[in-house]
Formats: C-alpha cells, sequence, structure tokens
C-alpha cells in the first residue's frame, strides 16, 4: 500500500490512509480496552478512505518524501470539507452519533445529523470515528524554543533584565519549529507562547498551531501580560543550592521589594496612559513622549486584557490575588499546584488557574502522593475556574492529553477532564467564542480520532486547524518513514 | 588567639545549647514528619507468610495472555496459585478485585531514585565505585513510586563518565532497612556512557578546573577502549597466576585492581553493561568495543537513535531501555522519535521503556501504552515493554516480569486497565506484603493532617521574632535526579 501511494506521488502516509492495522482496532472512548469492529466493514470504509484522501489530498500536501523540514510552517489552503457519519463530542453540548460537520472559510459551517452539505464540499468518511475540538495548551512556550541545551541560538524565552512588557512572545515564535507539527499531530491544536524571564516576563501569543508566519499562527498575537511573582525562598533547592538564608523576615522583605518594583511600574504605565489620554483631549496639555514599555503595558492596567501570574505556592498565590486586587488588573494563575489550598479565594475573587503541576511531584516531601493529581478535582468541586496544561516548552505539549487523564483517574470527571484541555481553557483565554467546542460559528479546529481524545494509545485520523486540513506528518512521522523498513 | 571570658563561655554554651535543642527538636520533629508517611497501620499486612487471595480480578499475565475472572493466591510471598474460584486458608487476606486489573510489578530499568550520588564524576573510568554505596531507603519518591505500581528499580550510576560505577537492582521495600531492598541473584552490572555527556560537552568547568579527557567521541571510544585493554592484561596476570599457582607456591599474586575487576567480570559475562547513548554512530562504536573485548552489551540506555540502527542492535543481542517520547531536550536528542520502541521491537530488540526520573517512575503505564499509539504495538507488546523485558534486561525474569506460579509476589492491581490513562493503583505488592495502599493511604490522611499542625504550632517549630525561622532539611539531591536534564549539580545558565 505505501508504494502504491508514494507511486501517486503523495506526501499521505500509507497508514494514516488506511487506518493502521486491524489490532488497532477501535480503542473506543472511555473503556480503555481495544475492540475490534467487524474487519469487513473497516476494510470496505479504509478502501474507500483510501479513495476519497488520495483525490482529497493528493495536491494538497503533495511534499518531498524524507525531508523532515519540509513539513514544519506549511500553511495548506482553507477548504469546504464534510466529514461524515462521524461520533461527534461537541464538549458544549450534547454528543452527536452519525453526525456530519460541514468547515468552509475557516469555520464551521454546519454540525447535526441533518445537513446540507455544500456542493464541491471534499467528503471525509468518519465512520467508526469522532470528532473532537482541538486541545488548547495555556501554557507553553511553544515556537520560542527548539532545543533546550547546547544550542542557546534556539532559546528566546528570557529577556535580560527584570521588567520586559515589551518583549512580545509573537515576535520570536519559530514558525518552522519542529515541535510544532509534532505537537497539532497528536491534537493539540493551540497553544499559548508565554515567555518566563525576570518578573514582568512580556507578553504571550495564543496560536494556531499551522502557518507560514507568527501572525498567520496567531489567534491572539498579545494575548495576555506574564508576570513571575515573587517567591518568597528560604533556603531549600537542590542537594547542591547555595545555602540561603533562612529567614523569613529577610525573604518576605526581598520579595516585597520585588512586588515594589512591579507596583511602581504598572502606576507609572497607569499615569502615562492618563497623560496621553489627557493630551488626545485637549492638545494644548503637554505631549508625553512615546514610551514603548509603558504604552504596551497600558491595555493591562486598564483591565482590558488578563495578566498571567506564574505562582505554584499558597502565598505566592495569595500574594498575587492580593496584588491584582490593588491594581485592579485581571488575573490569571499558572502553576496553581497549591490551588486546592485557597479553593474560597480563588472563587470569591473570581481568578482562573491554569494548572502545570499535575504531573510533577508534590512541593513538598509530606504532601499526599495524589495531591497533583487530584488538585483539579478540588477545584472543580469548589467552582473554581480552571483548566489544564502540560506547562511544556514546546517538545512535550502533545501529552497533554494524559495530564487530563491522570485528573480524571483521580476524581475530575471525564467530561470535565476533556474541557480542562478544550472550552475551559478557551474561557480562561477569552477566545471561548472562536475555540474551544464544536459550535457553528467557531474556528475550525478539529480532530478526527480512532478513540477517546485523551487515551494514549487513540491515533489521531485527521485534522483540521482554521479550516486547513492539516497533513499528519510531522519531523517524527519523517523518520519513522525514513528509518522503519531499513533493512 | 582570643581569650574568652565566662560570659563568652557561658553565652557560647547556651548558643550551643539552644542550638542543639533546636536541633534535636527539629530533627525529631521531622523525623516524625517522614516517619508517619511509613504507614504504622500496614505493619499488621506485613508478615511475610501472610496469605492472601486476589478475587476475580483480569490478570494480565504478559506471558500467558489476559485471563479474565481469575483468583491470584498469593503465599509466602510467591505467587501459589492462579484460577477461577480458588480457596485461600482460614486466615488469608480476601481482596475483590471484580472489575479490577492485577499486572506485574513494573520494573524501571534506568532510575536514580534513593542514590544520595549519582555520579563519581572526576575520572572518565569509574568502575571501582557502587551506587550501593549511596541508597538512601527514606526517599519519599519511592513510595510515590509504589503508588504507580513500581516495584523494582535498576539504580544506575550517572552518565558522566565513560565508564561508570556499578548498578544495584532494588525492590522498593519501602521503610525497610536497606539490605531488605537488594534484589536477590540481580545480575550485577555496570553504567557506559557514550556521547555528549562523558565528553562534557554541555557541562562548563568550574573556574580553575581543567577539562576532562576525553572531550570528543574519539576520546571516549580510546578510554573505553584503554580500560579493556588494561583490564585483558590484568585478567591475563590473574590467569596466569591461578594456573601457576597451583604448582608453585612462590608466584606473587598480581595486586588487586579495583577498577579493572568489574571490567574483567564484563569480559567473563558476569557483569552487564548497561550504555547511556544518544546517537547512532555511538551505539556502533561500542559494539565494536564489545566483539573487539569479546563480551555483551545487555542494555543500550535511552537508545534514542536506536532506530536507525535497530538491526545492528539486534544482532550484537543487546537490549535497549528507552523514553517513550522525550526528545529536543538537546542537540542530541533532536532525533529521538516515539516510533523508536515499535521500530527497534519489530527488529528483534528486547525494547523496555525506563523513567530515569522520580517523577516519570510514577506512571510508566502510560509511557508504555504510548508505543501504542506510536508504531502499533498491541497491548502485550506494550506491557512487556514495563514487565517482562526489563525483567530479561536485568536478568531477573525467573523471579518477576510477569504473572506465573512460582513467581515472587510482586503485582499491582489497578481499578482499570493500566494502559489507559484512566488507570490508578489501588493496591501494590513485593514479595507477597503491601508496601502501597489507596484505602489505607487515604485513611491515613486526616490523622496526618492533624499531626502536621501540632508540630508546626510547637514552641520550637515557631519563628522566633527577628530571628531565623526554624530549618527544615532539605532534600538530600534534586527533586527530579533525571540524570540527563540535571547533572551533578552544576546549574546551566
Amino acid at each position: 500500500m505505501n508504494a502504491i501511494i508514494r507511486d501517486a506521488g503523495t506526501r499521505k502516509r500509507g497508514d494514516e490512509v488506511t487506518g493502521r492495522r486491524g489490532d488497532a482496532g477501535t480503542g473506543r472512548r472511555g473503556d480503555g480496552v481495544t475492540r475490534r469492529t467487524g474487519e469487513a466493514v473497516a476494510l470496505i470504509s479504509r478502501a474507500a478512505m483510501i479513495l476519497l484522501l488520495l483525490a482529497a489530498t493528493a495536491t494538497t500536501f503533495a511534499q518531498q518524501i524524507g525531508n523532515p523540514s519540509t513539513q514544519d510552517g506549511v500553511n495548506p489552503a482553507r477548504g469546504t470539507y464534510a466529514i461524515r457519519n462521524a461520533h461527534i463530542v461537541t464538549v458544549s453540548g450534547a454528543e452527536i452519533e452519525n453526525g456530519t460537520i460541514v468547515i468552509r472559510d475557516g469555520k464551521i459551517a454546519a454540525v447535526g445529523t441533518n445537513v446540507e452539505v455544500p456542493s464541491g464540499a471534499q467528503s471525509i468518511d468518519a465512520r467508526g470515528l469522532f470528532v473532537y475540538p482541538g486541545m488548547i495548551d495555556a501554557g507553553t512556550q511553544m515556537g520560542l524554543v527548539e532545543v533546550g541545551q547546547g544550542a542557546p541560538g534556539t532559546v528566546d524565552t528570557s529577556e535580560v533584565g527584570d521588567l520586559n512588557p515589551n518583549a512580545k512572545a509573537i515576535i520570536a515564535i519559530n514558525p518552522h519549529s519542529a515541535h510544532i507539527a509534532v505537537t497539532r499531530v497528536d491534537g493539540v491544536t493551540n497553544a499559548l507562547s508565554l515567555p518566563s524571564g525576570g518578573l514582568i516576563s512580556g507578553q504571550s501569543a495564543l496560536l494556531n498551531l499551522v502557518g507560514s508566519t507568527p501572525l498567520e499562527m496567531a489567534v491572539v498575537p498579545n494575548a495576555t501580560l506574564v508576570i513571575n511573582y515573587p517567591r518568597t525562598a528560604t533556603g531549600g533547592g537542590g542537594f547542591f543550592a547555595q545555602q540561603q538564608t533562612a529567614n523569613l523576615t529577610e525573604a518576605l522583605a526581598a520579595a516585597n521589594r520585588q512586588v515594589e518594583q512591579i507596583r511602581k511600574m504598572l502606576r507609572d504605565a497607569e499615569a502615562y496612559g492618563r497623560a496621553h489620554d489627557a493630551h488626545a483631549k485637549d492638545p494644548s496639555l503637554p505631549r508625553p513622549d512615546q514610551n514603548l514599555v509603558l504604552e504596551a503595558l497600558v491595555p493591562y492596567v486598564r483591565g482590558e486584557r488578563a495578566v498571567v501570574f506564574r505562582a505554584a505556592r499558597e502565598n505566592e498565590m495569595r500574594g498575587a490575588i492580593k496584588f491584582a486586587e490593588e491594581m485592579k488588573l485581571k488575573p490569571i494563575i499558572l502553576g496553581g499546584d497549591d490551588a486546592w489550598k485557597i479553593t474560597e479565594l480563588l472563587k470569591q475573587k473570581n481568578v482562573p488557574v491554569i494548572l502545570t503541576g499535575i504531573l510533577d511531584l508534590p512541593l513538598r516531601e509530606d504532601d499526599a502522593y495524589d495531591m497533583l493529581y487530584e488538585n483539579s478535582a478540588k477545584l472543580r468541586q469548589a467552582g473554581v475556574a480552571f483548566c489544564i496544561s502540560s506547562g511544556d516548552n514546546g517538545a512535550n505539549v502533545r501529552n497533554l492529553p494524559y495530564y487530563a487523564g491522570m485528573a480524571a483517574a483521580f476524581g475530575l470527571p471525564k467530561e470535565d477532564a476533556l474541557k480542562a484541555v478544550t472550552l475551559y481553557p478557551a474561557q480562561i483565554l477569552n477566545v471561548a467564542d472562536r475555540l474551544g467546542s464544536i459550535e457553528v460559528g467557531k474556528m475550525a479546529n478539529l480532530v478526527v480520532t480512532d478513540g477517546d481524545l485523551l487515551e494514549t494509545r487513540t491515533h489521531v485520523r485527521h485534522l483540521f486547524i482554521d479550516g486547513r486540513q492539516v497533513p499528519l506528518n510531522s519531523r517524527h512521522t519523517d523518520l519513522n518513514d525514513a528509518f522503519k523498513n531499513r533493512k | 588567639m582570643v581569650c574568652r571570658t565566662p560570659a563568652d563561655v557561658k553565652r557560647e554554651s547556651f548558643l550551643m545549647e539552644t542550638t542543639m535543642k533546636r536541633l534535636l527538636v527539629n530533627f525529631l520533629v521531622w523525623s516524625m514528619l517522614l516517619g508517619v508517611i511509613l504507614p504504622t497501620s500496614m505493619a499488621q499486612n506485613r508478615a511475610a507468610n501472610q496469605e492472601t487471595l486476589i478475587r476475580n480480578a483480569t490478570v494480565l499475565t504478559i506471558t500467558h495472555g489476559t485471563l479474565p475472572n481469575t483468583d491470584v493466591l498469593i503465599r509466602n510471598g510467591k505467587i501459589a496459585a492462579i484460577g477461577k474460584n480458588l480457596k485461600g486458608g482460614a486466615n488469608a487476606r480476601l481482596i475483590d478485585a471484580t472489575d479490577k486489573f492485577v499486572m506485574p510489578g513494573i520494573i524501571d530499568c534506568h532510575s536514580h531514585s534513593m542514590l544520595d550520588a549519582i555520579n563519581e564524576g572526576s575520572l572518565s573510568v569509574t568502575s571501582m565505585v557502587r551506587t550501593r554505596d549511596a541508597l538512601n531507603p527514606n526517599d519519599i519518591d519511592l513510595y510515590r513510586e509504589l503508588a504507580g505500581g513500581t516495584t523494582t528499580l535498576n539504580l544506575l550510576h550517572g552518565s558522566a563518565n565513560a565508564i561508570g560505577g556499578l548498578n544495584t537492582v532494588v525492590k522498593i521495600k519501602y521503610g525497610r532497612p536497606v539490605e531488605e531492598f537488594l534484589f536477590p541473584g540481580a545480575m550485577p552490572g555496570i553504567k557506559f556512557a557514550l556521547g555528549e555527556n562523558p565528553k562534557r560537552s554541555n557541562f562548563n568547568p568550574q573556574p580553575g578546573q581543567q577539562r576532562r579527557y576525553p572531550m570528543t567521541r574519539m576520546g571516549v571510544e580510546e578510554t573505553i577502549r584503554d580500560a579493556f585493554t588494561r583490564a585483558r592484561d590484568y585478567k591475563k596476570a590473574w590467569d596466569e597466576y591461578r594456573n601457576g599457582a597451583r604448582g608453585n607456591k612462590n608466584l606473587v599474586a598480581p595486586r588487586r585492581d579495583l577498577q579493572l575487576d568489574p571490567l574483567v567480570e564484563v569480559m567473563e559475562g558476569k557483569r552487564y553493561v548497561h550504555a547511556h547513548c544518544y546517537r547512532a554512530d555511538e551505539i556502533l562504536m561500542l559494539i565494536g568495543i564489545a566483539n573487539d573485548f569479546g563480551f555483551k552489551i545487555r542494555t543500550f540506555q535511552h537508545t534514542l537513535e536506536g532506530y536507525k540502527v535497530a538491526k545492528e542492535i539486534a544482532a550484537h543481542g543487546a537490549g535497549a531501555s528507552i523514553f517513550a517520547d522525550n526528545w529536543a531536550y538537546k542537540i542530541e536528542a533532536y532525533d529521538a522519535i516515539p516510533y523508536n520502541a515499535a521500530i527497534m521491537t519489530r527488529a528483534g530488540v528486547i525494547v523496555s521503556m525506563n523513567s530515569d526520573s522520580d517523577e516519570r517512575a510514577r506512571r510508566l503505564n502510560i509511557e508504555a501504552a504510548k508505543a501504542m499509539r506510536y508504531g502499533d504495538l498491541n497491548e502485550e507488546e506494550a506491557l512487556k515493554l514495563i514487565t517482562w523485558n526489563p525483567a530479561v534486561q536485568l536478568g531477573i525474569q525467573e523471579r518477576v516480569g510477569s504473572i506465573e506460579v512460582g513467581k515472587d509476589a510482586d503485582l499491582a492491581i489497578w481499578n482499570g486497565h493500566p494502559l489507559s490513562v484512566y488507570a490508578r493503583v489501588e493496591t501494590t505488592f513485593i514479595d507477597g506484603e503491601i508496601f502501597f495502599d489507596r484505602q489505607q493511604d487515604l485513611a491515613r490522611r486526616p490523622e496526618l493532617a492533624k499531626e502536621r499542625s501540632a508540630l508546626e504550632a510547637a514552641e520550637p517549630n515557631r519563628p522566633p521574632t527577628g530571628g531565623p525561622s526554624p530549618q527544615s532539611p532539605r532534600r538530600r539531591r534534586p527533586t527530579n535526579a533525571d540524570d540527563d536534564l540535571w547533572d551533578g549539580g552544576v546549574e546551566q545558565p
């Protein structure tokens, strides 16, 4: 089969088209145990799929085999598609059996069982398959780092100095990073990429994981401000870490000095904004010099955009929430390892949490072994808004579904685990009108799978981002293809 | 030296006394805090001869398929029977495992848990040092690993040296004296390392420190070849002595060389080589040396580019112990692909999935399942990656790695299929004893919380006004003792 398809000159891998081998079966949603479908049915549908896909993709995805770089950053054209006979997990509403989704102009044009398919639409038979909204990871550094160690030229995460509100992730995103295709082919279609240096790290970008330029990728180019809320450090660290003075008073004072630095800059930005407004209203008033750094902060100090505070421990989170209230910011907590301890405060102040530590070791030696596994279940129970993130810099963002799966293994209902990587991050990032569920009018970011989206054994069969059908190859599938049959 | 007045002496002795008191109190407090993690209520379950009957489980035997609605009888630490409607003795502990799964304890073929030291990084050949001398049985991460169904660890020296130290294979008998951890009869092993770590390319020497030889892959090869050349001569000297000594009392024995003894054992097939490697060229290089000196490499560790030379690895007869999908954390890891397990398995290499991390060692089931997503291994092949295959790689497959009558009762009960992301461990047994039980863990928590708050409120733990707050004990090693990402404590800029 491979040979035929390769002769046809398409880049589509044989395995993907035929729907893999029989023993993969259909890892049905929910039960985690492989079941076999009728081989005959499978064969027929595979044959049909091959023909359809050959027709549909031959021209769109024609690429060279064995060139691991070509797939990254390619931006396929938008098309009109009809995904038929699918089990549709809309996330926001009821699941639909045997449904059809129409994709047009980058958007979901129709969803349901009785849907009119526009003429000329490319049809995808998804019998036995599932359609989910693409997953969203709200805590990454996607595109800002290619190789963490030994290649500093590929790392653009942290700027020099403590206060860099004007450091914009969207400027430095590498659309041709191999991480992007590697991530999306496992069903993660969107990532919030956050800078990480100093106290005010810069501004994050919310990305579609497809595109030839950073702006083609951008859903929201400057999505949030990112602040590393100062830690109260009293000793600790690794075996070889420098022994710090375990003086709580001193440590608190040091953290307060850092908070004061941030406060001062935000106050300056408020004043800067007011001065500009005053000048705009009354040109006889002196026109303040333009200051790019302060200008960058204005929408944030006015509460027009959210501010992400990196904070894992209880006192850091309390500090961040108090600070945000004082400065009238719109806070989001990123990290949140101790969030389960302050659910009342989070609820009361309506502060959402992006949990990045679900698969981290617990913070303290005497913490319960499952403290971080069950963190999200406790937040849900308390009614705190949260979502689940890998917290990874890029290479391992594809593992996002397993973070949610682990949360589900420890008390988070499965529906919420799914929402925690789709609709909830969209809501927290204020893009739920465009992302996070399968609804008419939303961006067509869709993942077609042969099983439960969060299950490890599930395979992604088709992928759409921004209404573009994205090929399922990556640096990894290309290397696999190049070597798997080496004799 | 300045003379001290009696007042000085008094003040000093007072200070010393209060410091000692504080230290003592802290020591007691923390040993209690740590101690409580060791479940006292489990003591009753600990009798080695306790009989246990696990009923009506789905048993993933690994070697004999999946058995639905099956009982497993554990007696004297061994699996005594597997079948339907088994009967235990009158005092047998009964566990209803309806809708639950029983699988062998997970074996992690690359771990640095419970090691107080990982790298003796001062020399390029450190075959004279033993991980056995750095074991900390109180490492809390051991308990967390038990809670993920992991029961056996291959504790390896780090990868700073071309030839590193000796390994230790342990059962995670958390709460027991360190001697009880040692896996009886496990083949001794030694860590080798190839490529970027032994050449220290990602680690800057401290100021005033010279670069260590080697710093190229050429030098790594030469270092290993030189060591085996010396070991071969050394062995020859001993062989000659032993052969000659029978008839000649005047022969003088060669000087014992603790560095070369383990390498002689390698050449005699009495010690397994576990070799850290990433790139394909390194792998072929070590196979070349092994062939020249007539030994086998037991496992390549990490083996990121193993898929590029799978047939050469298979032909040599080496195994590979790998990450599921870790990549791009350094240049040498940029060609790592998650299809590695599948490609090597299909080529006939015995593959295991390891953690090299206290964190991942808690969920190796998910790592194994990734081989189903990437490369379509079937369930049994995926499960073997963390049970049977690592058992073979460590030479302990007669005792563990599958559920068979007569084998050690090292197993875990899961509330779902362990290859499902939604599954969780309920109970973990080693030698028939419970070392983790979720219900017992949950039941203990209110008591622990109470104890903790009492301790926090206790006078010695309250920071005096303006003074230093009490020292909390630092971890004895980094939280994530991930040898490849962390090395020797030298923070990277």
